[in-house]
């Protein structure tokens, strides 16, 4: 007998492509973010908050409600939501210029009052959008456009971790890093972001997943040398787990 | 309605309260604290929400997402905390989302003086943000008509997605006078607005209804969304409020708007009593701003324009010298800085130019 076992997530629009490069994780969270929209049954009242970069891209590509915000402040727009529409899910899309460089302080406010909002934040390291100039998460001796000998400590300080840092606040509820390089990471990612979500739904407050991602095209590596310089690199300085997990049951 | 003793931005609140307000979002800055601490503790009585932004730029952003769901929703600040709302504001009338926001201005560049000034003219007026959108830009001249417009502002935000400016300063922000008050919307009136906007609103649809899609700007093809809004702007002649004081027989006319132009009308009144010609064009809309009102003034009577502002240099006078196109000599009497217009030097600039 035949079975269904895999279907395409209706809430990606099947005649649009979706405009990103080759090897880009982008679209991998996407597709989970459609699969775990369908999973909590909130197609109806689902709505993101675009930031500005790569992320953006989505935008005709998602099938839901969608806005975008200046550059940074997608998490005060999604407060700005939540407040207004309690009823609607929504969450935030953001990359790590975005979420931690120009909208470090928005990020850490949303998340120090523990806003009741989800975060999706895309850490490759890299402004992608743009063009690969240097971004708060770029690695030591990594080069970008605006650091061509690479990021020097001395000069340009050291990567940032947004899930550390915003460990060190009290309301946060749940904060996990992932990435989306094998089948059991993209897996966990899935959970991780339904758990967002439920947190969400359940009215927990703030909840933020990080995918650490390539950027093949700024990194300047082929789709798989980018992904052995994200194993052995990125996750030196990005290590995959659960940072934080207030919901019971959790660390 | 009873008459009640409030200060101007006290009043501000409650009118905005009135009309339906029921989300704010702000930072603390002088001279328009009591608006965030009046919302703070009214807003929650009416089931409504208040937010201490982070920064005004937050606060402009938290505003553009309650907006968003189709809640009526406003923050205020003053003019360097304005500037810091300048990308939001862009935001907001690029996605043509309705706001209102007010600008209890005070002095400048730069931090400022805390005390009143109207030194924000022409960012008000002709840019508030990037990409040469426009808005309509009440200014108030005395504590009842900063009640009236605020209560005005959010139908005319609703009625256009736009973002409406209401132009007060730190005097009429921190005077008190007795006002009557606009009468309070119920709930099921505050729902119905909010249920009005439910088709674009940022709420969640379902599948098969029509996607909310808020675009401020789009990487291409930003065009055609330009178009439609210079189309708006060209329908709001008839928004254009002024007022003409005693201007039939005036040979020295006095262009002044917000509290410079009530400084003006107490001038006014005795150099009338000493036989001195004077009167007054108010723009009590400085965007769209009342041209006509200056084309169409006789010419042949009046002798000069004299342009009565609190900002150094002069900046309104560039809409009235527009209107004149030199037909008369424009003179201006000015303070900034937070120094306070004075009647006497508004007589004794006016007497110059009667006697001339
Ligand atoms: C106020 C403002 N400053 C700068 C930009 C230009 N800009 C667009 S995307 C971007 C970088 C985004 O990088 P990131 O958040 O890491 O996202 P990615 O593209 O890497 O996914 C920048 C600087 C802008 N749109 N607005
Ligand atoms: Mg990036």
């Amino acid at each position: 007998m035949e079975q269904l076992v895999y279907k395409r997530t209706s809430l990606i629009r099947p005649d649009t492509s979706s405009g990103f490069c080759p090897g880009c994780m982008h679209s991998t969270v996407c597709k989970l973010i459609g699969e775990v929209i369908e999973d909590l049954h909130i197609e109806d009242k689902v709505a993101v908050v675009f930031g500005v970069g790569c992320n953006g891209l989505a935008m005709n590509y998602l099938t839901f409600d969608n806005t975008t915000s200046p550059h940074g402040r997608a998490c005060a727009v999604a407060n700005g939501v939540k407040k207004s529409s309690p009823e609607t899910i929504v969450f935030t899309y953001q990359g790590d210029g975005d979420l931690g460089s120009i909208g470090l302080g928005e990020t850490v406010a949303a998340a120090n009052r523990g806003d009741n909002i989800s975060v999706i934040f895309v850490n490759n390291g890299i402004y992608g959008m743009t063009g690969g100039q240097m971004a708060p998460t770029t690695l030591i001796g990594m080069k970008a456009t605006t650091a061509p000998q690479g990021r020097k400590a001395e000069l340009h300080g050291y990567p940032m971790h947004m899930c550390e840092l915003l460990d060190s606040l009290t309301a946060p509820v749940y904060l996990e890093r992932v990435s989306c390089n094998t089948a059991a990471n993209v897996i966990k990612t899935r959970k991780a972001m339904k758990k967002a979500f439920q947190n969400q739904i359940d009215g927990k407050g703030f909840s933020m997943v990080e995918i650490v991602t390539t950027c093949p095209t700024n990194w300047g590596y082929s789709t798989l040398d980018a992904l052995t310089f994200l194993e052995e690199e990125m996750f030196k300085e990005y290590p995959l787990g659960v940072i934080r997990d207030k919901t019971e049951g959790g660390k | 309605m009873a008459r009640i003793f409030m200060k101007g931005n006290e009043a501000i609140a409650e009118a905005a309260v009135r009309a339906g307000c029921r989300f704010y979002a702000g930072y603390p800055i002088t001279p328009q604290n009591e608006i965030p601490e009046y919302m703070a503790r009214r807003l929650p009585e009416v089931g409504g929400n208040f937010v201490q932004g982070e920064s005004e730029v937050a606060s402009i952003n938290l505003v553009y997402g309650s907006a968003q769901t189709g809640t009526r929703s406003m923050t205020s600040s003053s003019s360097c905390g304005i500037s810091l709302m300048s990308e939001g504001i862009s935001f907001i009338a690029s996605a043509r989302i309705p706001a209102v926001y007010v600008n209890v201005a005070r002095g400048g560049p730069g931090i400022g003086a805390i005390q009143p000034a109207q030194q924000d003219y022409l960012q008000a007026t002709k840019a508030s943000g990037n990409g040469g959108f426009r808005m309509i830009v009440l200014a108030p001249y005395d504590v009842q008509e900063a009640v009236d417009m605020t209560y005005a502002a959010f139908d005319i935000a609703d009625r256009d997605r736009n973002p409406v400016l209401i132009l007060a300063d730190g005097v009429l922000g921190t005077i008190m006078e007795p006002i009557m008050l606009p009468e309070e919307k119920s709930p099921e009136e505050v729902k119905a607005l909010k249920d009005a906007k439910r088709n674009w609103a940022l709420v969640g649809h379902r599948p098969d209804e029509k996607r909310a899609m808020i675009e401020p700007g789009r990487f291409a093809g930003q065009e055609p969304a330009n178009i439609e809004n210079a189309k708006l702007y060209e329908t709001w002649d008839k928004d254009i409020q002024v007022e003409e004081y005693l201007i039939d027989d005036a040979e020295v006319v006095i262009a002044a708007y917000g509290i410079s132009a009530r400084i003006a009308k107490s001038a006014i009144s005795l150099l009338r009593k000493d036989g001195y010609k004077v009167g007054l064009i108010r723009p009590k809309t400085v965007s769209p701003f009342p041209y006509a009102s200056f084309a169409n003034l006789d010419f042949g009577k009046v002798k000069a324009i004299l342009d009565v502002e609190m900002s150094i240099p002069a900046q309104m006078i560039w809409d009235v010298q527009y209107a004149v196109r030199g037909r008369c000599p424009i003179e201006t009497t000015l303070r900034s800085g937070g120094e306070i217009m004075g009647r006497d030097q508004i007589l004794k600039a006016a007497k110059e130019l009667c006697e001339r």
